[in-house]
C-alpha cells in the first residue's frame, strides 16, 4: 500500500473509525443492522448441527433435471422462463444429465414403454435426490387412467416427495410445490415410500406364469424387465 | 353463407360424377361401394391394394395418402386408405380393404406411398392386421414384447405385460469388415434435451455423419383413441384433443373433433361462434409457432438463450388472452358441438383492447426474432441447405403443414378445404421454396404474421357484431346418436399440419372407432430422409425444424 493512499484498513480496533459502529451498537442509527446481525447479537458465530446446515444448503440450491414428458413440461418450461422464473427460489437451473441433478420433476403421463427408462434415469441421479410429481397423471394416471398402456401414477415406479395436482398445474402451483419441497428439505423431512413400486428385475427372476412362458423365447434370462400387473393397479 | 355456394345439388352431382369416374379407373378391382360422408369408398380385394392405390395416384391425381385406419368388426377386419389430392383436398376417396377374421392379411401400400410404412405398422400394432410385402412390419407404439392388439375386440386389458429394458445394438455391425468403415451406434433419447419430449432416435454414425437413423416412438402412447372410443360424443371427448398437441394448440385440435362430429351429426354452427373459433384458433397457432421457433433456436444455439425467453414472453401474452377467453392457460376445453362454451369475456372492450395491444407489439417482436435468428449468420450456416426435403419426397410421406409449405408444397386446409370463417377473411398461405431447415423456420415466422392478420379481422368483426345476434351455440340435443355405420374423415389445419379424425358410429352415443391422423406422425417419418448422410448437428436441427410434439406422434 502506498503511503499517499489513506490507510483505511487498520486492524487496531481503537484506531478504526467508529462513527457507524458506535451508531449501530448504541442504537441511535439502525440502518446497518441486518436481520442476521439482530439475530446473532454481537457474536459473529453461529452454532448449528452440521446436518441442519447441510439441509439448509440443499434446500437453498437445487439443480433440476431437464426432463420433459408430456403436456406438463410446457408449463414447466414456462415456470423456468421469464415471468415465473423458478430460479428466483434457488431452484431453476435445469441440468441435462441426471448425474448433475438433485430434483426430478416428473411432468406428464408415464406409459409402459417409458417407465423402465424413467426408473433408469432416476437411478442415475446421485443421492440425496428428490422427486416432484407434476400433474394428475403422476398422481393416478389422470385423464388417461383407463388406458391400456398407462402407468397409474409415478409412485408405481419411483418414490415421490411432492405431488402438484392439476391438468396441467399452473406455473404458480409448481413453484409452490417446489417451495414446499425446499421447506421440507431444509427441515430435514424425508418422505417414506408408500407404494410398492414396479421394479426392474432380471427376466430369469420372475415367477413362471403364462406370460413369462410366452415371452421366454423373445427375452434373455438376464435382460432387465419391468412387469406390469394391470389388474392390481390402484 | 349458403348464398355464395353454387347450390348443394350441383355440388353433389359433380361429386357423384367424379366418384364414378374414379370407379371406372379401378373398376375391375372394386367389389362394392361403401361411401363415407366425406368421400366415395371403394371396397377392394386384399391383394389389389397396390394396383388400386397406384392407379388412383397416377390417373386420378390422388397423391396424398392422408391416413390409414384399421378396425375390427364382428365379422371382419378392415383397413381404410384415406386418399386426397395435394392440389385439391376436397377431391377425396377411401379405399376399403376388408380381410377375414381368421386370416387378417392384406397387401401393403408401402411400395406406392412411403408414408404407409408407419401407418400400417401402427395398424398392425393396435388392431392386428398384417400387411404382406411390408418392408418392416413390427410394433411401433407399444413395446415389442406386448401381448395382444389393444384395439381388437377381444383384448383383455387386465392381463399382465412385461417390458424389457435392453441395450440397443448397432444394426450395421454385421456389415462391417475389419477396421475399415467402423460405425458407432448412438442412442438419442428417450430422455434427451434435443428430442422435444420422449422421442428415441436409434442413430448409427460413421464419424460425424449419420448413416442410419430410426425414430423409435411410443414413449408417450396414452391410448387416446381407446379413451375417445369409451367417451360420449356430446361432452366427454372434447377435453382429450387439447392433450394431443399440447403446445397451446388446443383449440386447433378441438376444431378437428368438432368439425368431424358436426359433419357426422349434421350440426350447424352459428356464424358468431365461427368467428370466435377462428380467432381463438389463430391465437393458438401463434403460441404454438412461438414455441417451435424458440425451441428450434434452443436446439441450434445451445442452452436457454435469449430467443427462448423471448418466445416464452410472447407466449405468455397469448396465453393471457386465451385464459381470458377460455378460463385456462393450456387445456382450454372451449369448443362445444355447435359452437363454443361461452361468449367473450366482459367487459368486451377491455378484451379487444388486450388483443389489439398484443397485435400492435407483434411486428416489433417479430423484428426482434428476425434480427436474432433468421438474420443471424451462425444460424444461417447451420440451417440453410441442411435437412433438405424435396417436395416430391414430402408428398410421398404425407407431410403437411409448415414442413410441406417449407418445401414449396402449396397446401393449407384453411384455404383449400375451407371451414370456420377463413374463406371470408383476407389472408395468404405462406410457402417457401428452400426445402431446408431455414425455410421451415421462415414459414413459421411468416405464418405468425398471417395469423395476426386473421385475428385482427376477427376482432373488427366481433366489435361490430350486433348485440341481438350473438348466438354462441346452436341447439344441440343432449345425447347424440348418429345413424348406425356412418363413417366420416375430416381434417383441419392444425399448427403442425393436417389433423384428421376418422369416426365410425354404431348407433350408440360413443364412437365405434375413433382414429386420429396426426400431422407430426407423418412429418416425423421424413426425418431419416433429411438426415441420412448429414452431420449429427444437422440431424438435431432437422428434428427441431420438424417441430414434432410427442403427444401427437404417439397419441
Amino acid at each position: 500500500m502506498s503511503d499517499s493512499a489513506p490507510d483505511r484498513f487498520r486492524s487496531d480496533p481503537t484506531q478504526v473509525e467508529t462513527d457507524t459502529r458506535d451508531a449501530r451498537i448504541s442504537g441511535t442509527d439502525d440502518r446497518f443492522n441486518s436481520k442476521l446481525r439482530q439475530a446473532f447479537g454481537a457474536s459473529p458465530f453461529i452454532l448449528t448441527k452440521f446436518d441442519q446446515f447441510m439441509n439448509w444448503v440443499r434446500g437453498s440450491s437445487m439443480f433440476m433435471l431437464q426432463f420433459g414428458i408430456a403436456c406438463c413440461s410446457i408449463e414447466m418450461m414456462h415456470t423456468y422462463a421469464v415471468k415465473h422464473d423458478l430460479d428466483r427460489f434457488g431452484a431453476g437451473v435445469p441440468r441435462a444429465s441426471p448425474r448433475q441433478a438433485d430434483v426430478i420433476i416428473v411432468p406428464g403421463t408415464i406409459v409402459s414403454k417409458f417407465a423402465p427408462r424413467m426408473k433408469r434415469v432416476y437411478d442415475q441421479m446421485p443421492e440425496p435426490k428428490f422427486v416432484v410429481g407434476m400433474g394428475s397423471c403422476t398422481i393416478s394416471g389422470g385423464p388417461f387412467q383407463e388406458g391400456y398402456n398407462v402407468v397409474k401414477g409415478a409412485e408405481e415406479v419411483i418414490p415421490v416427495d411432492i405431488h402438484v395436482p392439476g391438468c396441467p398445474p399452473r406455473p404458480e402451483a409448481l413453484i409452490y410445490g417446489v417451495a414446499k419441497l425446499q421447506e421440507r428439505i431444509a427441515t430435514g423431512e424425508s418422505s417414506p415410500v408408500v407404494v410398492k413400486p414396479y421394479e426392474l428385475e432380471e427376466f430369469g427372476d420372475l415367477d413362471r406364469d403364462e406370460v413369462v412362458d410366452q415371452l421366454a423365447e423373445e427375452i434373455d434370462e438376464d435382460d432387465l424387465v419391468m412387469r406390469y400387473n394391470w389388474a392390481d393397479s390402484p | 353463407m349458403s348464398l355464395e355456394e353454387p347450390g348443394p345439388d350441383a355440388d353433389a352431382a359433380a361429386v357423384a360424377r367424379a366418384a364414378d369416374e374414379m370407379e371406372a379407373l379401378v373398376g375391375e378391382h372394386v367389389r362394392s361401394r361403401d361411401d363415407h360422408l366425406n368421400a366415395p369408398g371403394y371396397v377392394v380385394r386384399p391383394d389389389a391394394v397396390q394396383d388400386v392405390l397406384g392407379t388412383l395416384r397416377e390417373e386420378a391425381n390422388l397423391d396424398h395418402l392422408s391416413c390409414v385406419t384399421a378396425q375390427e368388426y364382428e365379422d371382419r377386419y378392415e383397413s381404410i386408405y384415406h386418399l386426397k389430392s395435394y392440389d385439391d383436398p376436397t377431391h377425396e376417396a377411401s379405399v376399403v380393404v376388408p380381410t377375414p377374421k381368421d386370416d387378417p392379411r392384406s397387401e401393403s401400400a408401402a411400395p406406392v406411398f412411403r408414408t404407409a410404412d408407419w401407418h400400417e405398422r401402427e395398424a398392425y400394432d393396435l388392431v392386428g392386421v398384417e400387411y404382406e410385402d411390408h418392408p418392416d412390419l413390427r410394433r411401433i407404439l407399444l413395446p415389442e414384447t406386448w401381448q395382444g392388439h389393444p384395439l381388437s375386440l377381444d383384448y383383455d386389458q387386465e392381463r399382465p405385460q412385461i417390458v424389457p429394458l435392453r441395450e440397443h445394438a448397432n444394426p450395421l455391425e454385421d456389415d462391417q469388415e475389419g477396421d475399415e468403415g467402423e460405425t458407432m451406434y448412438l442412442n438419442i433419447g428417450p430422455h434427451h434435451p434435443a428430442t422435444h419430449g420422449v422421442l428415441h432416435l436409434k442413430t448409427t454414425l460413421d464419424g460425424e455423419q449419420v448413416i442410419d437413423v430410426d425414430p423409435d416412438i411410443g414413449y408417450l402412447h396414452r391410448c387416446e383413441e381407446q379413451l375417445c372410443q369409451k367417451s360420449t360424443y356430446r361432452y366427454q371427448i372434447m377435453p382429450y384433443p387439447d392433450r394431443w398437441d399440447y403446445i397451446s394448440a388446443g383449440l386447433l385440435n378441438e376444431w378437428a373433433y368438432a368439425r368431424a362430429i358436426e359433419d357426422m351429426a349434421d350440426i350447424e354452427v352459428p356464424e358468431y361462434a365461427q368467428v370466435i373459433r377462428t380467432m381463438g384458433a389463430e391465437l393458438c397457432r401463434i403460441a404454438a409457432h412461438m414455441l417451435a421457433v424458440g425451441t428450434f433456436a434452443l436446439d441450434v444455439y445451445g442452452d436457454f438463450t435469449a430467443i427462448f425467453m423471448y418466445a416464452v414472453r410472447d407466449r405468455e401474452k397469448v396465453q393471457n388472452i386465451l385464459e381470458d377467453l377460455t378460463g385456462q392457460r393450456l387445456m382450454f376445453n372451449y369448443f362445444r358441438l355447435g359452437g363454443v362454451v361461452w361468449d367473450l369475456p366482459d367487459p368486451r372492450e377491455e378484451f379487444f383492447e388486450s388483443i389489439r395491444d398484443f397485435l400492435d407489439h407483434l411486428p416489433g417482436s417479430l423484428e426482434e426474432y428476425h434480427d436474432l435468428i433468421s438474420a443471424n449468420e451462425i444460424l444461417q450456416v447451420r440451417t440453410v441447405d441442411t435437412g433438405v426435403l424435396p417436395p416430391e419426397v414430402a408428398k410421398s410421406y404425407g407431410a403437411t403443414g409448415p414442413v410441406a409449405r417449407g418445401s414449396g408444397v402449396d397446401y393449407d386446409l384453411r384455404r383449400d378445404d375451407p371451414y370456420g370463417y377463413y374463406d371470408e377473411l383476407d389472408w395468404d398461405v405462406v410457402t417457401e421454396d428452400g426445402m431446408d431447415n431455414y425455410s421451415r423456420l421462415l414459414v413459421r415466422l411468416r405464418e405468425v404474421e398471417e395469423s395476426a392478420k386473421i385475428i385482427e379481422q376477427c376482432v373488427d368483426l366481433l366489435e361490430d357484431w350486433p348485440t341481438d345476434d350473438r348466438t354462441i351455440q346452436s341447439n344441440v340435443p343432449r345425447t347424440i346418436r348418429p345413424d348406425d355405420d356412418t363413417e366420416v374423415y375430416r381434417a383441419v389445419e392444425a399448427a403442425k399440419g393436417e389433423l384428421g379424425i376418422y369416426m365410425r358410429s354404431d348407433g350408440t352415443e360413443q364412437p365405434a372407432r375413433f382414429k386420429i391422423r396426426s400431422p407430426c406422425f407423418s412429418n416425423l417419418q421424413t426425418l431419416p430422409e433429411m438426415s441420412n448422410g448429414e452431420y449429427i448437428p444437422d440431424l438435431v436441427a432437422s428434428l427441431g425444424s420438424l417441430d414434432i410434439v410427442l403427444g401427437e406422434v404417439d397419441r
